[in-house]
């Protein structure tokens, strides 16, 4: 008998068609399984369902059997039975799901007691063994910490430790490493897989990556609207996949990691932008009154060329959107030049004239809250002619709008709607249409396709890339997703607590990495192809608080590779063939 | 724009919510009756008739709701109160709406010493004792039915100028917002083109929930015998009038104490269900 058996599962909302429609699936005791779709195909409902926390409006029918026993819709009491116990989830966001005022330990011991886990003398040491177990460093100090004091990847090892401490049968993940970055998601998927092997846990892992399944599950469930529409190992469905839309699915993710882009690079005479010893930094409002300074960019040189695109990559709190932001002029700078077409860039954007304004233009990562809720998409769209140009748009406005929604590849219907009515993949290319209106040289999209699903991401690259060609915008993409850099860029600036570390050439970045960092962000990408696995970097750790750089190169404290001169003196950054590098050991290091 | 969403949004979710149905229903109901009723009346606010005073309500020459200590008909005059009072209201509340929108959205976007100086000086002013300030007002430049309402709408604007500004603030880190400096929109036009379309969810529910206390404050003068002059009337000052005469003619204090009470709850339900429905949580079912 299988551990859990759905059968003919359904959710219904009033007033909307099913979000589950007849789902069937089981899940042996000690099984991996991946359960896969675009956002709003109903994984996490599905998952919701399984641990009867579906909202109570929401109606259930079918079967959930957990054991032998039917467990949907059972009273709360019951499922206490179960919940911890036999199965147990974790959620994407481990900030919101971990209780902000009650510290770590004691929270994994109000589980334990009232589970009665454990007897009362023996709490504190299950829950100390436990964190143990996920790799929390300093454990005695992190059992006394909150939430916040910890970072996103300890939160969510502690949601781990809180979610199996009851030693459950069934684990549930909810894109438990979405909100994470590559580095720390390999690790946390990496402990995932070695927790379940200690304890012969069965795993639901729900993800829209498919690299994060490739190498972690035995068996795949593609969800497509609410229906199932494939299930098989998931060697089968990377080398077979039957249904077409589990192909394109498998295809598009292929694609990102193996078809690079190979367009050469446009090396002119004059470079669009130019960034010369730039420095950005906030003041933070630190304990008794000290204002401390953050420092979230340094020393960043480098120079664009029209038609090129540099990708800008890092982990969280590298620095990367300080960047973008300092140079449309949205974030003070510090110090250092920024030259566009030669004149330097003086103040912020409400200081700079109109004419400089309108060739530095940004798309946000939030597709949504980009636009003004209460505007029509026709105003959002016009709306920066009608402060550049207004005569233009006097006479034919209509057709002005017309001609950049099918520019962006939308329907001119949708002119008359608002944002709210409209996809995020949608309102994106609205907020591209809104850019590219005043007809910028420099296009900086900061995390723009990240909140996009697979194929809808695969279309806005696509277009970014069109209007490049045609236009010879110089586009500065910023992500965390090596994945899309690969596609899209001629360039790559690896940064890491606001310094350079590496720019190259994409190829040369992709194939020879010359900083050790690089390398550590290359291996940390999911691949999906099951039979590469998944490299874990458990020795690389969280990046340290940019409040406190460390001295000297300020990647040594997780460098593998550093050496006694590494915590003294900052690498300068030195050219190479395709590509500079800020590394002491740059010329020897084979890696 | 808009407005024109505000308000498709509004009628079509207005029809689902019973409190805003109901209350909305009897206010305009109420507001209908009070501005026809007086032209149908054979009667007049300020005719005496000695001979018919303290007439019990009765349908007999048409004596509604009775006629009081100067023979005046009450039903007239309640309906002239009604009149007053939702025009004291409607206009302070329109008052606290421009000045504490302004005010406020201003503060919160441009931020900084000039926010705290601007919310500095909200804090004294909410300092004063404003009833007093306007009863001094009032003796000492004659009762004026203006003054009312300049009192009283400086009363509420402050309120609205802090809400606003809290909300501005919120706003101000949106995206969106950023994008409008990019493509060059000026400080104002971002402040009356991006920020405060999107507090009118925010600001028509407080005002909703002002015109209660504006209300309040009138009926409070006027009971004080500050407000309205005689032989013009307003709720407030016919309870005021109705409780001298409270053991001889109970119904001079219960009917326009009983319009006045049906008023002040039809907004505030108005009001509750308004926030209801702009609640971010309650849009997401």
């Amino acid at each position: 008998m299988s551990l859990l058996n759905v059968n003919e599962l359904s959710i219904n909302y009033p007033g909307s068609p099913p979000v589950i429609d007849r789902l069937n699936f089981a899940i042996e005791r000690g099984e991996a399984v991946g359960l896969v779709g675009e956002s709003g195909s109903g994984k996490t409902q599905t998952a919701l369902s399984i641990m009867g926390l579906l909202p109570e409006n929401a109606k259930a029918s079918g079967e959930v059997v957990f054991d032998g026993d039917n467990i949907l819709g059972a009273p709360a009491n019951t499922l206490n039975q179960y919940r911890t116990k036999r199965m147990s989830i974790v959620f994407q966001d481990p900030m919101s799901a971990l209780n902000p005022y009650v510290r770590v330990g004691e929270q994994l011991n109000r589980i334990l007691i009232e589970h009665e886990l454990v007897s009362e003398d023996d709490v504190d040491d299950r829950s100390l063994e436990m964190l143990q177990l996920v790799g929390l460093p300093d454990v005695k100090r992190q059992y006394r910490s909150y939430p916040h004091q910890l970072s996103g990847g300890m939160r969510q090892r502690v949601m781990i430790a809180a979610a199996l401490i009851g030693r459950p049968e069934l684990l549930i993940a909810d894109e438990p490493t979405t909100a994470l970055d590559v580095t720390v998601q390999s690790q946390i998927l990496g402990l995932l897989r070695q927790l379940r092997e200690k304890f012969n846990t069965a795993l639901l892992l729900i993800t829209h990556d498919l690299g994060v399944v490739a190498g972690n599950c035995d068996r795949m469930l593609v969800l497509k609207n609410g229906e199932l529409v494939e299930s098989a190992p998931t060697r089968e469905i990377f080398t077979a996949p039957a249904h077409p839309d589990t192909k394109a699915m498998v295809a598009a993710a292929k694609r990102s990691g193996m078809h690079p882009h190979t367009r050469k690079r446009p090396t002119d005479e004059q470079p669009v932008l130019d960034i010369a010893g730039l420095a950005v930094s906030y003041s933070v409002p630190g304990e008794r009154r000290s204002r401390r300074k953050l420092e979230a960019v340094r020393g960043l040189s480098m120079t664009i060329a029209p038609g090129e695109t540099v990708a800008v990559v890092g982990e969280s709190g590298s620095g990367k959107t300080s960047l973008a932001r300092a140079i449309v002029g949205l974030l003070p700078i510090q110090d250092g030049k920024l030259s566009l077409s030669g004149k330097q860039l003086k103040g912020q954007v409400e200081s700079r004239p109109n004419a400089v304004r309108r060739e530095l233009q940004m798309v946000f990562q939030d597709p949504v809250s980009s636009l003004n809720p209460a505007m029509r998409i026709d105003e959002i769209i016009i709306e920066p002619l009608t402060i550049h140009e207004p005569d233009r748009i006097k006479a034919n406005k209509r057709e002005l709008v017309t001609g950049m929604l099918q520019r962006v590849g939308l329907d001119e219907r949708l002119s008359r709607r608002y944002p709210h009515e409209l996809s995020g993949g949608q309102a994106q290319r609205v907020a591209i249409a809104r850019a590219l209106v005043l007809k910028p040289k420099i296009l900086i999209c900061d995390e723009a396709v990240a909140a996009l699903d697979g194929s809808v991401r695969e279309g806005i690259l696509e277009l970014l890339r069109s209007e490049q060609e045609q236009s010879g915008l110089a586009l500065i993409f910023i992500t965390h997703d090596l994945a899309t850099v690969r596609q899209i860029s001629h360039r790559v600036l690896v940064m890491y607590l606001g310094r350079v570390c590496e720019l190259s050439d994409t190829e040369s970045l992709f194939m020879r990495p010359k900083h050790p960092y690089t390398k550590a962000l290359l291996d940390a990408v999911p691949i999906a192809d099951p039979d590469v696995g998944i490299v874990v970097l458990s020795e690389l750790g969280e990046a340290p608080s940019m409040m406190k750089p460390p001295p000297g190169c300020v990647f040594h404290p997780r460098c593998t590779y550093s050496v006694l001169r590494c915590g003294d003196d900052l690498p300068e950054l030195q050219d190479f063939d395709k590509t500079s590098v800020a590394c002491h050991r740059a010329t020897e290091l084979d890696l | 724009m808009s407005v024109g969403t505000l308000v498709t949004r509004l009628s079509t979710e207005m029809r689902r919510s019973r409190s805003i149905r109901l209350s909305g229903g009897i206010l305009v109901a109420i507001a209908i009756i009070a501005i026809i009723g007086p032209f149908i009346s054979p009667h007049s606010y300020l005719t005496t008739d000695f001979d018919g005073t303290f007439v019990r309500p009765t349908v007999n020459s048409f004596h509604l709701f009775g006629t009081d200590d100067l023979g005046r008909d009450l039903f007239v005059r309640t309906l002239m109160g009604v009149q007053v009072t939702l025009l004291v209201a409607i206009i302070a509340s329109i008052v606290s709406l421009v000045i504490g929108v302004a005010y406020g959205a201003v503060a919160g976007y441009v931020g900084g010493r000039i926010d705290a100086v601007m919310m500095r000086a909200v804090d004294a002013l909410y300092a004063l004792p404003f009833i007093f300030l306007v009863i001094l007002l009032m003796v000492v430049f004659e009762r004026n039915f203006l003054l009312i309402f300049v009192a009283i709408g400086a009363i509420n604007w402050l309120d609205m100028a802090r809400i606003v500004r809290g909300q501005t603030i919120s706003l101000k880190e949106r995206e969106f917002v950023d994008a409008a400096k990019l493509i060059g929109v000026p400080a104002w036009k971002i402040i009356f083109r991006h920020i405060t379309p999107n507090l009118l969810g925010v600001v028509i529910v407080y005002v909703t929930l002002t015109i209660p206390q504006a209300i309040l404050v009138e009926s409070f003068l006027s009971f004080l015998g500050l407000g309205i002059q005689e032989p013009q009337t307003s709720l407030g000052a016919l309870v005021n009038g109705g409780v001298s005469q409270m053991e001889r003619a109970s119904w001079l204090l219960l009917i326009p104490a009983v319009l006045l009470a049906t008023i002040l709850l039809c907004f505030n339900f108005l009001g509750d269900g308004l926030r209801d429905l702009f609640d971010p949580r309650q849009q997401s079912k």
